[in-house]
């Protein structure tokens, strides 16, 4: 327990003191979203239709993007011989570092949405719903993600095969997350989607880091 | 029987045996089956003879669905019992799979299109096997994607395995949500619904394209296993033969025992 | 100049079955070539095995195997009367881990480090800091425990990976290439601190180019025990 605790403290306090990292992908994702009225026009009618898609896309795309820093260090400098040998299990460490991860990214995206919301034209209930939706489906973002870093580690042109590898797997998470809000949109509940939301982050915390366990045990043989 | 399959020489011998009879029996089985979609079998009522679509449409999606489920149980036993074929033959599954899984995603269109006036639309079956046909290129991308073959087998293996997920939520994606693709008419538990003078050719068809599968596998391995025996022989003719011939050299502590 | 003081190892309970580390005709593949077979060695406590070769020839590949992050082509490794596979938790908390890499966090300092790879080593709570200052001060560095590890040099970034062995206690050491990249001085501290640990029981296996003085160690070279071309099994 106090290894799991010192793996995420110590992720933790990396990421935020190497913080020009985090705010590069919240950088990322305000430009991203920006894009958007930019391409499709800022007529106010067509933005709110698809401003959670546009949002939950950017959010997807920026967590990809921080994938690879959640491996990588460790693989190269050596620390991830020391973890797979030390006395928390390797699937341990991977919930600790996910969990990092999230705190470090995930969770700055979710807290930031509302404000990128109000630039795409969403309600003030749309945008709790959006909020909400990114709270709850950014831990399966990071989790999944990582199955995808561990498995692509020292692989060739790793960036673009991560991005394969998981884009394909974020589309539920994107379905449900972007479906919320669009259902309140709709004036229908949003409550349905936001459980099968939650349900695949748990899913996804029970299945993930045993999946990326085993893979980085390959990395290292 | 599978470990005996194991040896690669054995497997080459029967492999080669085999080849041909999987590779004119697709012609011959496919041949007949096009004859008897195409001629024999009644137009739809509703449909005409756009119908005639489903018979390759459903062959080639039932393929592309067996495909990754054999591609995920050669990964589980590459992984587990670490059958030294197991891996070969997943990695050499997959192209034709995606393959499979493309001529049903471009089949389905062009039926689509008269059918529902669209080529494409965003329902949950169309969406599930799109991201099915991802996981196949995902999964191709990750085996080559390392300087050690064996690597990149070993990672695609736990990916694959992964991806297994997908295949319920295709097969019920039909039931699960109101889609516009029509829901199961053969592969049902009350039994096929679809009338005997369309079942048999689709049918027939779902044969040919199992012997073109058996067929392309079979020869995909041969090749795999022919770069690996090249690749093999290349590595060991560098390797210097000044080294010292192999002393059991057994260091012990001085003094014990 | 940084002098280190040395550092004691108390005798802890690891090091009290006195079993041995035996090894029986390890073979090692990486990807797909076979790079060594057939090695066997015995390692008592006290004991110490020197490992020698050219570029390739499997040093790091056997260190690695021994600690149990490659598996084993052939071949058997056991600890005492028990293969390590019966209880790999319980080995691996025998051994410590140095290879070519440092470990080292850019963003972290010493101090913080070695916090770290305590706390995940399961050395307790409650150890407080005498051990830690103990272990830096083996590898003089002192001063520099609380300096950003991106201000050290190569030199002491290495002493800092070989520091965890003093907070790690270990029974089985497992250096790979400890001395690149340090001065005289501090390979003196590096051999001394080898030859407490192996005078309260604990062994070492090396592997090292530069010429590390251990007494008494048992040298194996792996160059000699490449396969040879009609040995490869495939």
């Amino acid at each position: 327990m106090a290894a799991f605790i010192g793996l995420f403290r110590r992720d933790l306090r990396l990421a935020l003191r190497q913080g020009g990292d985090a705010g590069l992908v919240l950088g990322f994702f305000v430009l991203a979203v920006v894009l958007f009225p930019l391409g499709v026009g800022p007529e106010p009618a067509v933005l709110q239709r698809i401003g959670a898609g546009i949002v939950w896309v950017a959010a997807l795309l920026a967590a990809l993007l921080s994938l690879d820093r959640l491996f990588e260090a460790d693989y190269h400098d050596g620390g991830l011989d020391l973890l797979a040998l030390s006395s928390l299990p390797l699937e341990f460490a991977v919930l600790a570092k996910c969990a990092a991860h999230w705190v470090a990214t995930g969770l700055p995206l979710a807290l930031i949405s509302p404000s990128l919301a109000l630039l795409v034209g969403l309600d003030p209930a749309e945008i709790v719903i959006l909020a909400l939706s990114l709270l709850i489906g950014t831990p399966a973002l990071s989790l999944i993600g990582s199955v995808a870093a561990a498995l692509t580690l020292g692989a060739r042109r790793q960036g673009i095969v991560l991005s394969i590898l998981v884009l394909p797997l974020y589309i539920p998470p994107l379905v449900f997350g972007a479906g919320a809000v669009e259902a309140s949109v709709a004036g229908m509940d949003a409550r349905a989607y936001l459980l099968i939301l939650a349900a695949l982050s748990l899913a996804a915390l029970a299945f993930c880091p045993w999946a990326s366990a085993a893979a980085l045990r390959q990395a290292l043989e | 029987m599978i470990n005996w399959l194991a040896n690669p020489a054995r497997f080459t011998r029967i492999s080669t045996r085999t080849l041909p009879w999987c590779g004119w029996g697709a012609v011959v089985v496919i041949a007949a089956g096009l004859y008897w979609s195409l001629m024999l079998a009644p137009p739809d009522y509703q449909q005409g003879d756009t119908v005639r679509i489903m018979f390759i449409h459903v062959p080639a999606a039932w393929m592309a669905l067996n495909v990754y489920l054999l591609v995920a149980v050669a990964s589980a036993v590459a992984l587990v019992w670490r059958h030294p074929l197991a891996e070969i033959a997943a990695r050499a599954a997959a192209p034709i799979g995606a393959g499979f899984t493309l001529i049903c995603l471009a089949t389905g269109s062009l039926w689509g299109r008269p059918m529902w006036g669209a080529w494409w639309v965003w329902d949950a079956r169309l969406t599930s096997v799109l991201i099915l046909f991802f996981l196949y290129l995902g999964y191709m991308a990750l085996v080559n994607a390392f300087d050690d073959p064996s690597r990149g087998g070993k990672a695609g293996s736990v990916l694959a395995l992964v991806g297994v997920v997908n295949l319920p939520i295709i097969k019920f994606s039909v039931d699960w949500w109101n889609t516009l693709h029509q829901p199961a008419s053969v592969m049902r538990l009350g039994g096929p619904k679809i009338d005997t003078s369309m079942l048999v050719p689709l049918l027939i068809m779902a044969a040919g394209f199992l012997l073109l599968f058996l067929a392309l596998l079979l020869l995909r391995m041969r090749t795999i296993l022919n770069e690996r025996k090249a690749m093999a022989l290349r590595l060991n003719a560098e390797t210097p033969s000044s080294r010292a011939p192999r002393a059991a050299m057994v260091a012990t502590h001085p003094g014990a025992e | 100049m940084d002098v280190a003081r040395p550092l004691e190892t108390s005798p802890t309970a690891l090091n009290k079955p006195a079993r041995d580390l035996i090894a029986e005709d390890l073979a090692c593949r990486r990807g797909e070539r076979l790079v060594f077979a057939g090695v066997s060695f015995r390692l008592p406590a006290g004991g110490a095995l020197l490992l020698t070769g050219a570029n390739g020839s499997g040093k790091t590949s056997l260190l690695r195997l021994l600690a149990t992050l490659i598996p084993p082509a052939a071949g058997r490794l056991a600890w005492g009367a028990e293969p390590f596979d019966a209880d790999v938790v319980a080995y691996r908390a025998l051994l410590h881990y140095v290879g070519h890499q440092d470990g080292v966090k850019p963003g972290l300092t010493p101090r913080e480090t070695l916090l770290f790879w305590a706390a995940l080593r399961g050395a307790g709570s409650g150890r407080g800091s005498p051990p830690l200052d103990r272990a830096l001060a083996a590898f003089a560095l002192e001063p520099v425990a609380d300096w950003p590890c991106r201000w050290l040099s190569a030199g002491q970034r290495r002493r800092l990976a070989l520091a965890r062995l003093a907070v790690a206690s270990a029974s089985i050491w497992l250096l790979d290439e400890p001395a690149s990249g340090l001065d005289r001085d501090n390979q003196l501290s590096l051999e001394r601190a080898i030859a407490e640990h192996r005078k309260s029981g604990g062994r070492v296996v090396v592997a090292s180019h530069t010429l590390i003085d251990i007494a008494g160690a048992d040298v194996i070279t792996l160059d000699a025990f490449a396969p040879s071309p009609d040995h490869v099994a495939g």
